[in-house]
Parts: structure tokens; sequence; C-alpha cells
């Protein structure tokens, strides 16, 4: 009996709780918390230390304080008695405009240069594939320059300006267009505009119904244009022409009035452009030969065309592919839009984290705010690409 | 990412991350340490700073940290040259990332209040003006309503520009560039009418440029740029150190001690020359340094005058009069408290 006694299992006795692993994991989760809170603390108090040995002001009250100096192009009112917190939204704005701009520019050249790449024609494909191994292949800071220093930099003098019709003028100082003046009247050419838009938007409800129910197609883009076009023109002869035409015109140094795209734009906006569409157009390429070819047979051989094929079959599915990789472009080229220091166009980096830190030597706020402004472009970039992706993304049924 | 808003992303994480590095009254030690003075100067402006092709340094800022070099360790060449744009310069200063600043940049009160910094004497007594080509047949400045015009960001320059066309009640379109060679490339290709800055700095601008002949500077002074030597605010011993070398050197031309007869001189009977030599007293040694360390300076990088006309004046190619900067003896504004 005495040996049973000894056989019977003894539970191993409980480990001592530092190997208990339970407690490890959670113990390591408070070392590192603490390390974490820790080192952003003693940064911050060190900071702070340091600026105050150092004397430099700390604090975000110079935003209140006027500038006094003067912006190249600026999307609102601005002059230099405006305040450091104006400067950074003229700022702001000019890098918001640069990057719209090219976002909305390089897509479309983009998708143009990938289907492009993908063409039956010869010399289409290879001018597209060459335009991709250019482009994508040279520093975008190079590319800014050449735009800058080499292309626009050979432009005529203001006084010997290329002109069309004496309404837009093209010089070393940039692209003279003119300015649209508004005249009481022209909100019925708006509102028009609206009811256009309206109209539009329930007969394409109308017509999808009709088409799922009945197979009907019906021709939408006419329709469309002719609303779009057709409504606020009616409006407008209606209300007499309420439009004028301001025309840049020269006078003392410079053509005066109109509006103006100025060439630090001008090339930062091509530079990224060009560069990000080669990109754009490998990703295009690329979602399209994702979807398999036996699609396009299906689709040929169901009787609808090329350009059907594409729009209906190819690019719907293409696109799930595609949206992922564009989102990162897009981000890329907001952040690629602050290289504009570079050349003098007045955006966030080169106005507000250059001129505005070094005129009041807050380098740490200046900074900071731009680094949190750039955070959050990007994120609600991300956010916009995640819920159209999640739009077009495969529903699984 | 481009070069410089590396520079400015680095030098503001060193701002946070300095634990401590440049605590009151130890630049002077550190120096001593390291081995050699971090001297900022300019990205190229010949007189003041401007390096040729084998990187050497010539012009009278490069020669003022020389002096401070000098006068530390006893050697002139012990020091390195950081070039920066007028953008970067006061945040390298602030962050630690050199110990003296001389890079013609202007002293004004809120650079010596909010911004951490201690201006130690004026080197260079300038003011602002206008280079234009003379195609344009512009007189005077007041002629230049509508104009487009060139200015160095982040300078004192854009402030008194916006400030003398709003004063004047003229329009003009500004375009900010980093570099000063940008706006020189911008006026020659006529992007801008105007090139602004400070007038020694349109000087040296316009012999750089392809065709000096066709630019003119306009006679209009707008503002007062006094120029001098930065260092950081709260560090007395090497505020003292900095400001005391250029005395010594305006000195010297005072008492016509030059780098070719100091050692002469230190045989001088007169009481004010033998203290500033370090023959009699110890007026050296109450800086930290060697008791002769004027001499030194004197010797090794030369008086006041000599330098200003062998950068800036007769003896270089932009042949700028002494006009302010002459001594007060001699009408001019450059003064230095004895040396007792």
């Amino acid at each position: 009996m005495a040996d049973r006694a000894e056989q019977q299992i003894t539970l191993p006795a409980k480990p001592p709780f530092w190997n208990d692993p339970k407690t490890r994991a959670i113990a390591f989760q408070v070392i590192a918390l603490v390390l974490t809170v820790g080192f952003g603390l003693y940064i911050f108090d060190n900071t702070q230390t340091n600026l105050r040995r150092l004397g430099i002001a700390s604090g975000f009250d110079f935003l209140g304080s006027p500038s006094g100096f003067d912006i190249i192009q600026t999307l609102i009112p601005y002059s230099a008695s405006s305040s450091y917190g104006q400067v950074f939204w003229v700022a702001l704005l000019n890098t918001l405009l640069v990057a719209l701009l090219g976002v909305i520019l390089a897509t479309l050249l983009g998708f143009v240069i990938g289907v492009a790449r993908l063409s039956k024609n010869w010399l289409i494909a290879k001018l597209a594939l060459l335009y991709i191994e250019i482009f994508r292949n040279i520093p975008l800071l190079l590319q800014i320059f050449f735009w800058y220093f080499a292309v626009l930099r050979a432009m005529p003098a203001p006084r010997q300006s290329l002109s069309l019709g004496d309404a837009i003028f093209l010089n070393i100082r940039g692209l003279y267009l003119p300015a649209p003046e508004f005249k009481t009247g022209f909100g019925w050419v708006l509102a028009a505009l609206a009811v256009a838009l309206g109209l539009i938007f329930a007969i394409a409800r109308w017509a999808r119904r009709r088409q799922m129910a009945t197979g009907q197609p019906f021709p939408m883009l006419a329709t469309a244009l002719a609303l779009l076009l057709g409504l606020p023109l009616l409006a407008f002869v209606l209300a007499g022409a309420p439009l004028h035409w301001q025309l840049p015109e020269l006078r003392g140094f410079n053509f005066q009035g109109g509006w103006v795209v100025i060439p630090e734009m001008a090339s930062l906006l091509l530079a990224l452009t060009v560069y990000t569409a080669a990109f754009i157009a490998e990703i295009v390429r690329a979602g399209i030969q994702a979807v398999s070819h036996g699609q396009t047979e299906a689709s040929f051989s169901l009787g609808l065309n090329t350009g059907l094929t594409l729009r209906l079959i190819i690019l719907p599915q293409a696109l799930r592919v595609i949206i992922p990789p564009l989102t990162n472009q897009y981000l890329n080229l907001t952040k690629n839009s602050s290289l504009a220091a570079a050349i003098g166009y007045p955006d966030l980096v080169a106005t507000f984290a250059g001129t505005t830190l070094n005129q009041t030597g807050q380098a740490i706020e200046c900074i900071a705010i731009t680094m949190a402004v750039y955070l959050s472009i990007s994120l609600l970039i991300s956010l916009l690409m995640n819920i159209y992706n999640r739009r077009m993304a495969l529903v699984e049924r | 990412m481009n070069r410089r808003n590396t520079l400015a992303f680095s030098l503001t994480a060193t701002l946070l991350l300095a634990a401590g590095t440049a605590q009151a009254g130890n630049t002077l030690n550190a120096v001593k340490e390291r081995g050699y003075v971090k001297c900022g100067v300019s990205d190229g402006l010949p007189g003041f700073s401007y390096a040729d092709a084998k990187g050497n340094y010539s012009g009278i800022d490069a020669d003022v940290c020389r002096a401070i070099a000098a006068a530390v360790f006893g050697d002139a060449t012990k020091l390195k040259f950081t070039p920066l744009t007028a953008k970067e310069r006061l945040t390298a200063l602030q962050s630690g990332e050199i110990d003296v600043l001389s890079r013609n940049t202007t002293w004004t009160s809120s650079r010596d209040s909010a911004q951490g910094l201690n201006f130690t004497g004026v080197t260079y007594y300038d003011g602002q003006g206008f280079l234009v080509n003379k195609k344009l047949g512009v007189k005077g400045a007041k002629e230049l309503d509508g104009a487009t015009v060139c200015v160095q960001a982040g300078t004192t320059t854009e402030l008194n520009l916006s400030d003398y066309f709003r004063a004047n009640k003229m329009k003009f379109t500004p375009i900010s560039y980093d570099k000063s060679d940008e706006s020189a490339k911008s006026l020659e290709a006529g992007r801008c009418d105007v090139l602004t800055s400070d007038q020694s700095q349109l000087y040296a601008q316009r012999i750089k440029l392809a065709k000096p002949d066709d630019y003119v500077v306009l006679p209009e002074v707008i503002s007062k740029e006094p120029l001098g030597p930065v260092v950081r605010h709260g560090d007395d011993e090497w505020f003292d150190i900095v400001r005391w070398t250029l005395f010594a050197m305006v000195n010297a031309e005072e008492m016509g001690i030059t780098s070719k007869n100091v050692d002469e001189m230190k045989k001088s009977t007169n009481p004010d020359i033998k203290r500033m030599l370090g023959v009699e007293g110890d007026k050296g040694k109450d800086f930290g340094l060697a008791n002769d360390w004027m001499a030194v300076v004197i010797k090794q990088v030369g008086n006041y005058g000599e330098v200003f006309e062998r950068t800036v004046g007769k003896g270089s190619d932009l042949k700028i009069a002494r006009g302010q900067n002459a001594l007060w003896t001699q009408g001019g504004l450059q003064y230095a408290p004895p040396v007792r």
C-alpha cells in the first residue's frame, strides 16, 4: 500500500510568480508602458528646460502676431499686416491646391498611359513604356528643377509675351488668364447648374432601374452633357449674360488683372503630375492584367465591344487591385509637394516651416504643426480611399 | 526629401534631444575638448564667406571665425566651417550645431530676446538696397511700383521689403528663395525685376552675374542692417570671448598694430598696447585664455582694417569703401571699448 501512495501523481508545485507566463506578460507590458511614458515625459521636460535656459520663447502666442512679410500666391486675402496664423492658412491652402490638382491630373494621365501601355498598337505601347521608364527613374527634385530652371525659364519677357487673342498671355512671370467677374444675376446660372445636376442624378437612377428591369439601355452620357451645358447656358442668356471677363493687361513692370499661374506652381505641378503618373500607369497596367483573360473572352462572346468590355467588365474588377496602391501614390504626391521649397513656391514647408520658423525662431512649434498637418492630410486621404475601396471591393455572397 | 528640410527636421530633433549639452558656461570647455571651433557661415557670399573650388573659405565673416579659433587655440586653422542658408542659420545655432554664427546676420531685438541669441558686436554696418537691370531705366526705388522682387526667405530683408512698399503705398510681387544664388539666377533670367538684399551682398551678387555691368544698385538705402557674430543666450564666458575677439581687432587698428608689426609692438612703451598684447598685466587670462591671445589673433588674422581691405575693400573684387565701417576716429562707426 505504501508503494501505491508513493506512486500517486503529485501535482507540480505552483511555479514562482516570476515564472508565471500570465504575470510575466502583464509585467512586460507595464514596463513597456512606463518606459514609453517616461521617455515622453523626459523629452518634454528636457525640451522645456532647455528652451527656458536658452531664453527661447515657446508656446503658440506667435500665431497671433503680425507676420510682416508678403507671399506671392495667396488664395485667401492676406497682407504683410496679417498674422502668422493667416500665414499658416495661406500656406496650407497652397499645399492643398497643388496636391489636389496633382492627384487629379496624375490620375487622368496615369490611367491613359497605363491603358496605352497595354495597347495592341506597337508604337503606342512602346511610347507609353518609354514614358514610364524615363519619368519614374529620374529623381523628382531634378524633374522640378528641369521644369523650373530649364523649361519655364525659356519663356519670353513680359513685353514679348506669347499671346492668344489678347486674352491669354504666357511669359517668364507666368500664364495670365482672364478672370471671371460675376455680376448680379449669376446666381440664376448657378441655380440652373444645381437643377441640372439634380436632374442628371434622378434620370441616371431611373435609367439604371429600367435597364435592370428591361435591359433597355439609355443614352445617359449625351443626356447628361446636354443638361449640364444646356440649362446653365439658357439661364445665362435669360439673365442677360451676367458675366464679365477681366483681361490681363501689361501695365508698368508686369501684367495686372486676371488670373496668373506662377511658374513656381506650374513647374511643381508638372513635375508632380508627370512623375506620379508614371507610377500610376504601372499600377493601372498591373490591375488590368490581374483580371484573367477569360473575362475578356467571355465578354466578347456575349457580344460586347472592346470599349464596353473595358468599361463594364475589366475596369470594375481591376479597380479592386488598383485602389490600395493608388492610395499610396496619392499620399506620396501630397508629401512630395513639400519639395516646393526648392523653387520658391509658397507651400507649407517653405512658408510656414521655413520663413515663419525663421522669423519667429520657434522651431519646435512650427515643425510640430507642420508634421501634424501632413499627418492629418495623409490620414484623411487614406480614410477617403478606404471608404472608396470598401465600396468597390468584391462583395462576397 | 529635400536636404534643407532634412536639416530643419534634424535640427529640431537636436533641440528636442539636446540633453543639456550646451549648459551655461561650458561652450568654451566643449570647444577645447573637441579641439576646434564650429563656425556657421553663409552658403556662398563673396567678400563675407565664400568657399573656392578647393573648399578654402575667404571673407570678412570667415576671418572672424579664424580670429575666434586663434583666440581659443592660438591657431587660426582649428575650426570647421558650416555653410548655412538664411533659413537654417538661427536654428543651427540654437540647437548647438555650431558654436558661433558669423554669417552676415542682422542684429535685431527679437533675435536678441525671443530667439534666445546674443549678438556680440558689429562686423559690418550695412543697409538694404535694390539691384536692377539697367534696361528697365529705373533711377530710384520709388519707381518700383508693381515690380516683381526676388528676396531671400527668412531674412530681415524680406520684412523691410514689405515695410518699405507698404509705407510708400506701392505694390509688388515677392518671390522668396532659400538661396541667394537662386535669387541672382532669377534676376538674370528676368523672373524678377529687382533683387533686394543688404547693399554689400548686392555688390557681391553683382560680380557673380554673367554681365555685371548691365545691372545697377539703386541709391536708396531703406534700412539699418548691423551684421555681426551671434552666440547662444546664457553663456557669458563664450559671449565675452567672441565679443572681445572683434574688439581686439578694432582696437588693434586704432593703435596701429598690424599682423606684420605685432611682434615689434610688444616692445612698445605704450601701456595700452602692452596690456592688450599681454606683455603687461593678465588681462588675457581673465577670459580663461592664454594671456597674449589678442596678439595671436592679430598676428594670425590681422586687425579689423587689414581684414576689411583684404576681403571687401580695396584689396578685393568688391572694392567697397570703408564708409560707416571706418574707425570712429575717422568718422565711421567702428568703436571698441578699452582693454583695461
